[in-house]
């Protein structure tokens, strides 16, 4: 990998190349949270952020997204909005960069690619950038603290300089489109680099163990634990809107009154809402609060583990966050593994 | 950004939407059951329509147009090819829509999806078809399909049973096969009101009483309400049969059938990719799954 380094003080002109590839979103303070934007002026940015409140999937699956519009006499006509409209995401977090990866196992790969996925993931750029662990992280449990590929740039902060990674011939566009600003790296960068990585490495308060967790959650498929967090659950469904591996989503056939003309739109979904595995004849395959919850842990722990070798969760620690009743993930796996001491500060 | 390997396609890949319903006109309608008519089918585009290749046991996204989209089983076998046979319960949106449409209405249609019954492997050997009530429909693409290939097969047995004669679906179609000697077709109600239907009377697993099943070369495709899994499976088991040789058709709920909405969910697999063919050994190794 071609690995580069840019002085700190450069950074918003390269900021300003940028724009020549694409709108440029960054992470903004807004009384929510933090939040992925179009940036008005460079000193928005925020890029010693925690982490956002919606993960990047936003830009990828919208939360809502016209997908075919009926029309006579042509039927179902494909499109949708803003598909090809170009965007260079700033300052995106490895966790989040892997997320993306295992969305592109469901959405990009396998039998059925989604073209609006892949033109979107097609027409936005991502520029990594390193990060400070808080009390609610635990990527590298999940694996998920550093990624190999996902990203065009990725950005580790080296003191008065950032090195960077370059994943991508666009990427390479973006370095060369600076002119000189970038240089090789030298030893003392890379001594730089490793020193910091071994100290984030020792920052993490929270820790889950992934060996044997599917056969685990098989051994406690019936424990009381399930029970005992349907009760607790108000199916906000926060873990899940904000969660970057989260996915499901409805269909539904919007109408003109007295027209059968219209768009067919998918918005986002969670397996916590009471209707999702309802079907004909008020049938209900998870007809309690406690069998959905138990999905949510199982789909991402088991089940992904089972169709793509490792588990549909990075760590990020936005489920932990947004929980109005204070469901921890990692608690819940270390009750179910019993080791009960093991969440330091919560 | 997308890894080289997956980025492939120029253009913004429209021609591979899995998502694009295809335009088909119904060409006939089938008012057989009240609440249980059949829709035949045509693509619009022929060549759509040649290319269409379904296994016994897959199934269609139905579109409706202003009323949204819903799986349904093709109870037509790919031994007759041109045209598609849905047998659609009436039970809610799309369904009614559908029910509001006539012959010569278009619909969308895309798929075929799922993974059909294992037609291939099941070669050779004997067939036992169980079906209770609205089963059949999933069900009928097999039958026709062994029949149609009846050199594949050995003994082939269906056993079908609905709460009367008037319900039963495709009855006139089925109780034409009873005098057939190329299938042993035992069809049961649990009872008759009007005391015209010459076949039997009594529960389904009571029919296992008139076959002779040699479990080691049968493959049993059962297909039903949750009661009938339960009291066939009472007959299978003690029989001797491997749970890999049991295949059952599973329903749940779907929004894409293709692998992305979550929504048909079993455990950890999806009803539209890995199923909704099961076998019993898959049945019990998923939580939830029954
Ligand atoms: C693989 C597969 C094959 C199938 N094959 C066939 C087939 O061959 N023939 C056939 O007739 N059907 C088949 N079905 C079932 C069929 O898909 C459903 O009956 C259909 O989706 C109903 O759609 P609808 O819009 O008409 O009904 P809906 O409007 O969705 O409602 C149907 C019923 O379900 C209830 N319901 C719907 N949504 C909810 C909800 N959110 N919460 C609670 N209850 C709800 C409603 O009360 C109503 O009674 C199949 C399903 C699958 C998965
Ligand atoms: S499950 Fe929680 S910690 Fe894991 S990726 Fe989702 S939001 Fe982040
Ligand atoms: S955020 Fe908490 S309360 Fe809300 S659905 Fe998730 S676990 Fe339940
Ligand atoms: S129907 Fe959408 S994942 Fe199976």
């Amino acid at each position: 990998m071609k690995i580069l380094k840019l002085p700190k003080e450069q950074l918003d002109f390269f900021a300003s190349v940028l724009q020549q590839f694409g709108e440029v979103h960054a992470p903004v303070r807004t009384r929510a949270g933090y939040s992925f934007r179009a940036l008005e002026r460079w000193s928005e940015a925020c890029l010693d952020y925690d982490r956002t409140v919606l993960p990047p999937k936003k830009y990828f699956l919208p939360p809502r997204e016209t997908m075919l519009t009926y029309r006579r006499p042509d039927g179902y006509v494909a499109g949708s909005e803003g598909l090809n409209q170009k965007l260079v995401l700033f300052g995106v977090h490895a966790c989040d960069i892997f997320a993306l990866n295992l969305l592109d196992k469901v959405f990009a790969e396998g039998v059925f690619p989604d073209p609006y996925y892949r033109t979107r993931r097609r027409n936005v750029a991502v520029i990594g950038i390193d990060c400070e662990p808080d009390e609610h992280c635990f990527c590298p449990s999940m694996r998920a603290d550093f990624v190999e590929r996902g990203f065009d740039l990725f950005f580790y902060d080296i003191g008065d300089h950032y090195l960077v990674m370059v994943g991508t011939a666009l990427g390479d566009d973006m370095v060369l489109a600076t002119g000189p600003l970038f240089t090789p790296v030298a030893d003392a960068d890379i001594v730089e680099y490793k020193r910091r990585s071994a100290l984030k490495k020792t920052k993490y308060q929270l820790e889950v163990d992934l060996r044997d967790l599917p056969e685990i959650f098989e051994l406690e498929y019936g424990s009381e634990i399930w029970e005992e967090l349907g009760r607790t659950c108000l199916a906000c469904g926060n873990c899940s809107t904000s969660c970057p591996t989260c996915y499901c989503y409805d269909v539904q056939d919007q109408v003109e009154l007295g027209s059968t003309e219209g768009p067919r739109v998918r918005t986002a979904d969670t397996c916590l809402y009471s209707q999702h595995a309802a079907v004909a004849g008020g049938e209900n395959f998870r007809h309690s609060q406690a069998s959905r919850i138990k999905f949510y842990y199982y789909h991402k722990q088991r089940g992904f583990v089972m169709e793509h070798g490792r588990p549909g969760c990075v760590g990020c620690g936005r489920c932990i966050v947004h929980c109005p009743v204070g469901i921890h993930v990692v608690d819940v796996i270390n009750r179910l593994r019993g080791v009960r001491d093991a969440v330091a500060s919560h | 950004m997308l890894s080289p390997a997956i980025d492939v396609a120029t253009g913004p890949g429209w021609l591979e939407n899995p998502y694009q319903p295809h335009l088909a006109r119904i060409v006939r309608i089938y008012r057989m059951v009240p609440d249980n008519w059949v829709f035949t089918l045509r693509f619009l585009d022929e060549e759509i329509g040649r290319n269409f290749r379904q296994q016994p046991g897959t199934f269609v996204m139905l579109s409706i147009p202003g009323a949204g989209e819903a799986p349904i089983s093709i109870s037509s076998s790919p031994t007759r090819p041109g045209t598609l046979e849905l047998c659609v319960r009436r039970v809610g949106r799309v369904t009614d829509a559908l029910y509001r449409l006539q012959s010569n209405d278009l619909v969308g249609v895309r798929g075929p999806y799922g993974n059909g019954f294992p037609v291939e492997v099941m070669h050779g050997n004997d067939l036992l078809l169980v079906a209770g009530g609205l089963g059949m429909a999933p069900l009928r693409s097999l039958l026709w399909y062994a029949l149609d290939r009846r050199e594949h097969f050995g003994q082939v047995t269906l056993m079908y049973g609905a709460k009367n004669p008037a319900s039963m679906l495709f009855r006139e179609e089925l109780v034409s096969l009873v005098d057939r000697t190329d299938i042993n077709c035992l069809l049961t109600v649990d009872s008759d009101p009007g005391g015209t239907w010459k076949n039997h009377v009594g529960l389904l697993p009571k029919l296992f009483d008139r076959a002779r099943i040699d479990p080691r070369t049968t493959y049993a495709a059962v297909c039903g309400p949750p009661i009938v899994y339960k009291f066939v499976l009472e007959r299978l088991l003690p029989l001797g049969f491997s749970k890999d040789r049991i295949l059952m058709s599973l329903e749940r709920r779907m929004k894409c059938g293709v692998g992305k909405c979550g929504h048909c969910s079993i455990g950890y697999k999806y009803t539209c990719l890995h199923g909704p063919i099961f076998t019993y050994w898959d049945a019990i190794n998923l939580p939830e799954m029954v």
